[in-house]
Order: structure tokens, then C-alpha cells, then sequence
């Protein structure tokens, strides 16, 4: 049977039209943009067709905002050392508890360098408090790093709203929008978003090519020093071929944003329905009214997300937990921590994110599929009786958090 | 839950319960197979190596799961004897992957040793030993633990750099000729066999604590040909175990040496 592939957070198929337009680059047209014989030539016309495709899907003032980098961890970490870079006076940055490693770990580190970071805390829905937020904005932030939108619930962060008040304190203002980009309509000349950060492998393009916007007049320091690629704030030779298929993938994103907020809902919605109705003892996480259209994450009580994971894969069906048992910690996803949800729901707990290559087949597979995958995990869970959860589980079976 | 004849002691049953990962409960699963038919004194001495064996293997960030298997069935024996058992393991944060080495293992032993340098850890706890890639954890387990000691961590240790580093040799290297450290006489040809032959006893003890072993073949030149035994063959880890003996003996001996296969000694020939 064929596969079921409800992962699109994690990645997405290359769009066939994606590699009809970069194989070329591979073969015929494998110039050096920065030549200035015809083979180079054309190349260098091919990018500028892709940074104003890009442009046009982010809504961008002008197509030199657009930085090629090598992904989103590149643009993440570009923007946040280069605001403490460019502003040596300003020692303090402003994140959230939720955000991807690329963000988190940077952060971790740079505290123990000695800059001071405030992650802001979500409740039980995954929301921030913008309160909280306005009072730590002061003349020492060099820069809001916040995410669009999370990768694990597809809760959607008031990212514009922060900016302006970011702005008005003179504070640089960065967002991870990997998630957003293709799902959320963008128009960042009106907003006062300095920096975003984009992903090609996330709408369709391949690996290993991002985006990182540069709003024109945003005080800069390049991560890399090189060659003048891209202004000289991104050296070293431009990766045509993955730039070109980004370029294709952005302009068929734009056009697909409709469907994406529409058809993929309507299936996610569907899927999520379908699977609460026969699965007791389980419930969906996150913003639900404020989400992403694509994301589904439905915690099962009781049981541990791995194995629901290895059960789904042997019907060809791929998702992906918020449980990460690499050590004896046991210690479920930062994200479901930071939203307070209880161990053993959040390590039950299941993200599917679908796509617009995604059927109406394929979501009622995974409905029949999903009930007796948890009834026969909740049969060897210490935390399982006869028909339902045991009473005082938590004092039968307590491991620690780490 | 195991099932018991009290007369022979003998396992009949034993069936498990688990909130835990694809490899914990495979764990658990290959564990109660191991047990039926063995008596208590002879499950209690299956160890979490035989469970990950029996799976053919589990990667370092699942060893614990195994060790976990192992726990529940030592309590439940202890429960059918009417002993007490305690839970006497602690895990932390998995730093070394290539050799499944955690942060409370690290922390226990840097303090139990008064260890101050990342090399130190690597000699008492082998993590680092390998790949290398953990070193920054390690450097900040030490900056961590000697700050709770009022002691300060440098990349040299904490107290005084009187250790002089070794040069990392590389196979590139291997044929230049590293001068003896001023000093130190020349040994003769018996006093170098000797010498070698000293270093690698010392280190076979705990080579065979892992089930493996190491005997010298010849000697040619620079050349020193080992054969690898036991668990030490076919190793994933040889070429890391090797390197570490060769710094061994090129700290001993003064003199770069390289440490081979006995494979290799037909080509030498």
C-alpha cells in the first residue's frame, strides 16, 4: 500500500516542478553567478528571477532584503550574532521558552557567555503574554527573536503585533517563520519585522537552502566573511541549483495558499475529529483556534509516542512524537513541558502535519489505523487498567524529571 | 510478573509492563524470554549487555533501556523473596554517545577522583575517548562541577599546567621522525621491548574487563603488530582502542610509534 506521509513539519517532498526547474543547474547551466562569461550570465539571471519569487511570497520591499543562506539554523543564528554584533551596547535578548533549537541553543549558550536572555513563558494553550512581553522590552535588548508560528503544536505567535512594539523601543526584531512561510500570508513591508528566517525544505523545495529577510537599514554584521555573494552578507558561491528550485517552490506556495488554509484544513480538521472520536483519554494541544491549517497535535494519555510511531510506520503511515527518550531523564519535548502538560500525555503525544499533496484517502487510513494502535500500547502501560486509566497512577509510577 | 515453582525455584511465566520507548519495550519483551526456565539465581545474573545482545543490539542512547529490564527484574525478585531492593541508579544527560557515558557517572567520578581536565575524564570514564565530539560538554560538565568546588576550569586543568600535552599524531604524520624529549637516554633494544611490553600489561586489565585482549606479535621498527581479542575484535571502537594505546606508548618510550594489526605484518615482510 502506498505510504502515508503526515510529517510535512519535519519535511516535504521536493515538488516535481521544483526539480524539473533546477536540473539544469546541474547539467548545462553550471556557471558561476559572479562570472562574467555567458555561462555565469545566465545563472546570475536565473537567481535574480528566484529573489524576486521569493520576495513576492514574503512581501518584501525590495528583492536585496533577500539573503540566501544554507537553511533555517543559518538564518536563525545569523540574526541573532549579528544583532549582538552590530549593537555592542545592547547585551540582552528577548525569546520564548517554545522555540526551535536553532533559537534555544544559540540562546543557552550566549548566557553563558554572559549576555542576558529572557525566554518568555507560554500557558497551558501554548500563548504568550504580550504584558509580560512589553515589560521586558527595555534599551538594553538588541533583539525579539520569536517564532511565527511552532513546529510542534502550529501555534501561531502575534509576531507582528511584538514587532511594532519592539520597533518603537529601537530594538531589532527576528522571527523563525520555517513553519509559517506558504501557510500564513506574509506582507512584510507593512509590518515592522526586521528579520525572518525561511526554510526551503519545508514548502516543497529541497534541502539545504533557506532565506534570511534583511529588511532594508537593519544594522548588520555578516556571520561569514568572503566573497561578495549576496552583498557580502552571506559569502561563498551561491548554490544555484537549490536558490533556482527555492525561487519555483516560492512562487507555487504563493499560489497555493489557499488551498493550504482550505483543502489542508478541512483534511487536518478531519483527521483530528476522526481520531477523538473513538480514542478516549486523548486530547489536542496547542492553540486550536490559532494554529497552523496544516498541524495537528493530539496527545494519547498513557501510552509513549515511539511506540505509537514504530506501529503507525509498519502500516506505512509516518508522524512524529514529542517524545525524545534519548537518555534516562525521560524527558518529553520542551514544548509540551513549557505548555504544562502532564508527563504521561505529553509523552503520548503525536504531531501530524499534512500537506496539499495529502488525500482524503489517506486521512481515513489513519483514522482506522490510529484507535487500536493506542488500545494495544495501553494494554502493557503500567498506567492502564482493565478499561481505563488506574487510580493514583502517579504514586504507582513516578519517574522524575530530569 | 513472574511466575515462580517454589519448589524448584524455576521461572514459569514473567510478562512486563512498560511506559517507555519502541526500545524499552522490546527490552522488557526480550527479557521476559530470557527468564522463562531459568532459576532465580540464574536470571538475577543476566545482565543488560545479554538483553541488548539478545536484540541484537541497541544504539548507546537506548543502553538504558536494557538497564531498566534488568532493574524491574532484580525488584521483582527482591519482592518474591521479601527483600528490600533499592534503586541505586541515576542517570543523567547523555554526554559521550560512543560510549553510552552519562553526566552523573562524570559528575560521580570527577568528584570521586578530584579530576580537572577533559583528558582526565577521558583516561578514568573513556568518554571523549572516541569521535571527540562531546568534548565541549565534558569541558562544561568540569566548568560546572569545579565551580560547585570554588574551583575555576581551564581547558589545561584546574591547577597548575604541569602536564605537557602530546602532540596528536596523525597517519599523515607517521613517517616523520618525532625527536626524543631531551633528558631521557636511549633505551637500548631490551629495555624498549621491555618498556613496551610493560605498557601494554598495564592496559589489559581493562581491556578485559570489556571481554577483550590484546597480545604483542612483533615489533619492527616503529611498528609494533598487536593482535586484538575477544569483544576487542572486530570492534567498532579498535581503531579508537589502538590510538589510545599507541599514545600510551609514545608517551612512554619518548619516541613516535605506531601501533598495528598483526594482519598487516605479512605486508611488512
Amino acid at each position: 500500500m502506498k505510504p502515508v506521509y503526515f510529517d510535512n513539519n519535519a519535511t516535504t517532498a521536493c515538488d516535481p516542478a521544483v526539480v524539473e526547474a533546477m536540473l539544469p543547474f546541474f547539467t548545462e547551466q553550471f556557471g558561476n553567478a559572479s562570472s562574467i562569461h555567458s555561462f555565469g550570465n545566465q545563472v546570475g539571471q536565473a537567481i535574480k528571477q528566484a529573489r524576486e519569487q521569493i520576495q513576492a511570497l514574503l512581501g518584501a520591499a525590495q528583492d536585496s532584503e533577500i539573503i540566501f543562506t544554507s537553511g533555517g539554523t543559518e538564518s536563525d543564528n545569523t540574526a541573532i550574532l549579528s544583532a549582538l554584533k552590530a549593537q555592542p551596547e545592547r547585551s540582552q535578548i528577548i525569546t520564548t521558552v517554545v522555540e526551535h533549537p536553532a533559537v534555544l541553543a544559540l540562546c543557552d549558550r550566549l548566557e553563558k557567555e554572559g549576555y542576558v536572555v529572557h525566554k518568555l513563558r507560554v500557558d497551558k494553550r501554548g500563548r504568550l503574554d504580550i504584558d509580560e512581553y512589553r515589560s521586558l522590552l527595555n534599551d538594553r535588548v538588541a533583539i525579539v527573536s520569536v517564532m511565527w508560528a511552532n513546529n510542534e503544536t502550529g501555534t501561531i505567535f502575534p509576531v507582528e503585533e511584538m514587532a511594532e512594539y519592539a520597533n518603537a523601543m529601537g530594538i531589532q526584531f527576528h522571527t523563525d517563520a520555517v513553519q509559517a512561510v506558504g501557510k500564513i500570508p506574509l506582507d512584510l513591508k507593512r509590518s515592522k519585522i526586521d528579520m525572518l528566517s525561511l526554510s526551503g525544505h519545508k514548502l516543497h523545495a529541497p534541502k539545504g537552502i533557506g532565506v534570511l529577510y534583511l529588511r532594508r537599514g537593519t544594522g548588520f554584521r555578516p556571520l561569514l566573511r568572503g566573497g561578495q555573494q549576496e552583498r557580502g552578507r552571506r559569502p561563498g558561491t551561491e548554490n544555484s541549483p537549490a536558490i533556482i528550485g527555492l525561487g519555483r517552490a516560492a512562487e507555487l506556495a504563493m499560489r497555493n495558499i489557499g488551498t493550504e488554509n482550505s483543502d489542508v484544513r478541512f483534511l487536518r480538521d478531519k483527521l483530528e475529529r476522526g481520531i477523538l472520536a473513538q480514542v478516549q483519554h486523548a486530547f489536542p494541544t496547542g492553540d486550536l483556534g490559532n494554529r497552523l491549517p496544516n498541524t495537528s497535535n493530539i496527545a494519547f494519555e498513557y501510552v509513549e509516542g515511539e511506540g505509537i510511531l514504530l506501529l503507525l510506520n509498519k502500516l506505512g503511515i509516518a508522524a512524529s512524537s514529542g517524545s525524545a527518550c534519548t537518555s534516562g531523564s525521560l524527558e518529553p519535548s520542551h514544548v509540551m513541558r513549557a505548555m504544562g502538560i502532564p508527563y504521561t500525555a505529553a509523552h503520548g503525544s503525536i504531531r501530524f502535519s499534512l500537506s496539499r499533496y495529502n488525500t482524503q484517502e489517506e486521512v481515513e487510513r489513519v483514522i482506522a489505523a490510529v484507535p487500536p494502535i493506542i488500545a494495544q500500547l495501553r494494554q502493557i502501560s503500567p498506567y492502564w487498567g482493565e478499561a481505563g486509566p488506574v487510580k493514583d497512577a502517579a504514586q504507582m509510577f513516578a519517574p522524575v524529571y530530569a | 510478573m513472574l511466575k515462580v515453582d517454589a519448589e524448584t525455584d524455576t521461572i514459569q511465566d514473567a510478562r512486563f509492563q512498560t511506559f517507555g520507548c519502541g526500545s524499552a519495550i522490546a527490552s522488557s519483551s526480550a527479557l521476559t524470554e530470557l527468564v522463562k526456565g531459568k532459576t532465580l539465581d540464574e536470571a538475577l545474573v543476566i545482565s543488560n549487555q545479554d538483553i541488548a545482545a539478545f536484540l541484537g543490539g541497541l544504539p548507546p542512547e537506548k543502553m538504558h533501556c536494557s538497564v531498566m529490564g534488568r532493574e524491574a527484574l532484580q525488584a521483582a525478585i527482591a519482592n518474591y523473596r521479601g527483600e528490600s531492593w533499592r534503586d541505586d541508579h541515576e542517570e543523567g544527560e547523555l554526554i559521550c554517545k560512543c560510549y553510552a557515558i552519562d553526566s552523573a557517572l562524570i559528575e560521580e567520578v570527577v568528584r570521586a577522583n578530584n579530576l580537572t581536565t577533559v583528558e582526565e575524564v577521558t583516561n578514568y570514564t573513556k568518554a571523549g575517548g572516541a569521535c571527540a565530539s562531546c568534548h565541549e560538554k565534558i569541558e562544561e560538565e568540569l566548568t560546572r562541577i569545579l565551580a560547585s568546588q570554588g574551583k575555576t576550569f581551564t581547558a589545561a586543568g584546574a591547577s597548575a599546567p604541569a602536564v605537557t600535552v602530546a602532540p596528536v599524531v596523525t597517519s599523515v604524520a607517521a613517517e616523520s621522525p618525532v625527536p626524543v624529549p631531551e633528558g631521557k637516554p636511549k633505551l637500548t633494544n631490551l629495555q624498549r621491548m621491555r618498556k613496551i611490553e610493560e605498557v601494554v600489561e598495564a592496559i589489559r586489565p581493562a581491556l578485559q574487563r570489556d571481554h577483550g585482549d590484546i597480545e604483542i606479535v612483533d615489533i619492527i621498527g616503529k611498528n609494533i603488530y598487536v593482535n586484538l581479542k575477544g569483544a576487542c575484535m572486530g570492534c567498532a571502537l579498535e581503531a579508537a582502542t589502538l590510538g589510545g594505546i599507541q599514545q600510551k606508548l609514545f608517551e612512554a618510550l619518548g619516541e613516535y610509534v605506531r601501533l598495528l594489526p598483526a594482519s598487516q605484518l605479512e605486508m611488512a615482510r
